[in-house]
């Protein structure tokens, strides 16, 4: 005989490794840091245990951190425009050849993670540098030396070579799952080609280019490493921030009232950009 | 302009395709207001003919005209035809009434009057209730539906239609059949209608083009095509034909005179010029070949035959007979009296003599 209770707790005792999984290593450091956000810095630069919202008050009168914030944002958001303007001709191409070729392009798209992030990051300073390749290459012309790296354009270059893959994938699976004739339907019914594209395609691959944008938009907000090594002091973003409360400025309670407040406004952007997207798509009304 | 014009005219088109050829040097040409059906087997090139009038594909060489204006390249979306697709390509993240919409909207046709002939269209089509629902929530058969009414809203001067019947369940597909022929009757459009389903085309057509191997065989009323094909592959794909291979031995006024390997002489109606000694073949379609049993029946067309299978269809009785020389051949009779009566059908065994009239039977081209 069904029964609804046994169903019940089979279903919570399927889920349950991963409900454990999340909750060690995702709810509980989280909590951990809430936690954290409310207690103070001892001098030797452990956490002080005494409980207020000192960390938060002086947060929000830190006109430094709020321009990291902005900084961070507008490189993210620069970022992932950009990278969704290279990506979606790509997917495009690539979804569009044989069976076979598609596999293969694939494979190249991720043939970048064989090596690891960090390393690809010092090659672009090695390329770029003062001293770098290029610059070496202009000396023998007399050109130069060019002032390629500590700046945001060689942050936002390198973010957008690093995170191209996480946007053409989704961008491809979307575009795989495209039934083709629409496009020449469109056309029949006297669509032009952006017209085809506009109407037919983009809304249809909207899912696609939500997952990549926030796949991109994500970490790059809250990069640390890209902007270190190739921004050096003058590119500070949010990241760095909190790095530096973590790392030599030892005040963690600092540090997690500024993680908290960073995911909350991340969160809500999120939300807030899904949403969008949703209302896009139920929009798209002829007339 | 007094010269009359076509709905679409074929001079000469020809498309290949990385070395094979899809359509040879095809000319037609399709009347205003015509229900016309190019009909054919799979890969012999209805489709890719029906891709070109659309404006998907360029012919490699020979000319299209649409309503007496030569389209050259002229891009799908400026021609003034629409199609319904055999997958139906609805835009499944629209409701039915925007899909159907699309193509006034793409005209930037103001808003009333798109909802006006939007609902006109969709009560064409029987489907005013189901407007705002998405098309994966229809059926099959609304679907099908809703892809013609989008393309007949915008007025085409031809609709063409590639094989839209083909993923319906059987009775679905004769009302859609007879629904169809009313629409186009009703709206005086000319439908170019792709299908490999002979009985379709014969029910629904004005006219018909049997194709094969990309070449235009026959075109002809449904008539025409089934009483009088001109080859063997038009007689075999049309219904369906008994073949006897012989010699000719006399023409006299239009009738033929084959003797076939095994002496046995028959006569049919020549279709194609012959003369004595040319190889040829006598067709006759199963329903207008007689069985007789007992005395050998007088004239020509007569064979002694043995009766093999018997399958009882209700309207018909389908008779495989097995000739001396070992051929079988079909006879279908009418089944016209009503009766439970064993003798009153045949059993496999019982000896027969097969004959039919001479201008039930026609001298082929092997």
């Amino acid at each position: 005989m069904y029964n609804a209770r046994t169903e019940q707790r089979r279903a919570w005792l399927q889920a349950s490794p991963a409900l454990i999984w999340l909750g060690f290593f995702f709810l509980a450091p989280l909590v951990l840091i809430l936690i954290y956000s409310f207690q103070g810095r001892a001098d030797d630069g452990t956490v002080l245990w005494n409980w207020s919202l000192a960390n938060y008050q002086k947060l929000f009168a830190d006109g430094a951190f709020w321009r990291t914030l902005w900084l961070s944002t507008w490189i993210a958001l620069v970022v992932t425009a950009i990278t969704l303007v290279v990506s979606y001709p790509l997917a495009f191409f690539m979804a569009t050849r044989s069976p076979k070729r598609r596999g293969l392009l694939v494979l190249a798209v991720m043939i970048p993670f064989w090596t690891n992030f960090l390393v690809r990051i010092y090659a672009w300073k090695v390329l770029l540098g003062n001293n770098g390749v290029v610059n070496r290459f202009l000396d023998q012309f007399d050109l130069g030396p060019l002032q390629m790296i500590n700046n945001p354009s060689a942050v936002i270059m390198a973010l957008i070579y690093g995170e191209l893959p996480y946007m053409i994938l989704p961008l491809y699976a979307a575009l795989e799952r495209f039934d083709w004739v629409q496009l020449e339907a469109a056309r029949d019914l006297g669509a032009g080609r952006f017209q085809t594209f506009w109407h037919v395609l983009l809304p249809q691959t909207l899912p696609g280019i939500t997952a990549g944008s926030i796949l991109v938009f994500v970490p790059t907000v809250g990069t640390f490493a890209v902007s270190d090594i190739l921004g050096g002091t003058s590119v500070n973003m949010v990241g760095n921030t909190l790095s530096l409360q973590f790392g030599s400025a030892s005040n963690w309670a600092y540090g997690s009232a500024i993680s908290m407040i960073f995911m909350l406004l991340l969160l809500g952007a999120i939300l807030l950009y899904f949403k969008a997207t949703r209302e896009v798509n139920d929009g798209e009304n002829p007339g | 302009m007094n010269t009359p014009t076509w709905a679409v005219e074929l001079d000469h088109v020809t498309k290949e395709f990385r070395g094979s050829t899809a359509v040879r040097d095809v000319s037609l040409k399709i009347a205003d207001g015509e229900f016309f059906s190019l009909l054919g087997p799979s890969g012999c090139g209805k489709t890719t003919l029906l891709r070109m009038i659309a404006g998907f594909e360029n012919p490699s060489s020979g000319d299209i005209y649409i309503e007496g204006e030569l389209m050259g390249e002229t891009p799908a979306n400026q021609r003034d035809v629409n199609t319904v697709f055999q997958s139906y390509a609805l835009f499944p993240h629209m409701s039915v009434a925007e899909n159907v919409a699309f193509g006034l909207h793409m005209k930037k046709i103001n808003k009333a009057d798109v909802a006006t002939r939007v609902k006109q269209a969709l009560d064409m089509v029987q489907l005013h209730a189901f407007g705002e629902r998405r098309p994966k929530q229809l059926s099959g058969g609304q679907q099908q539906r809703v892809a013609l009414a989008r393309a007949l809203i915008n007025e085409p001067e031809v609709l063409l239609l590639d094989e839209p019947l083909a993923a319906l369940d059987l009775k679905l597909r004769k009302e859609m059949q007879l629904e169809l022929k009313s629409i186009q009757q009703r709206l005086g459009i000319t439908f170019i209608f792709v299908t490999h389903d002979q009985e379709e085309a014969l029910t629904m057509s004005d006219r018909i083009a049997v194709m094969e191997l990309g070449k235009v065989l026959q075109v002809g009323q449904p008539t025409e095509i089934y009483e009088r094909p001109k080859t063997r592959f038009v007689a075999d794909f049309i219904g369906e034909c008994n073949f006897i291979d012989g010699t000719v031995m006399a023409v006299e006024n239009g009738a033929v005179t084959l003797e076939t390997t095994g002496g046995v002489r028959v006569v049919g109606t020549g279709m194609f010029p012959v003369a004595a000694g040319d190889h040829a073949v006598l067709a006759v379609r199963p329903e207008k070949v007689r069985l007789v049993e007992g005395q050998q029946p007088q004239g020509t067309n007569v064979f002694a035959a043995i009766v093999e299978r018997v399958a009882y269809i209700g309207s018909d009785t389908r008779i495989i007979v097995r000739l001396p020389d070992g051929s079988p051949f079909d006879v279908w009779e009418a089944n016209t009296v009503s009766t439970l009566d064993p003798n009153q059908y045949y059993t496999a065994g019982d000896p027969v003599f097969v004959t039919w009239a001479t201008q039930n039977s026609l001298i082929l081209e092997r």
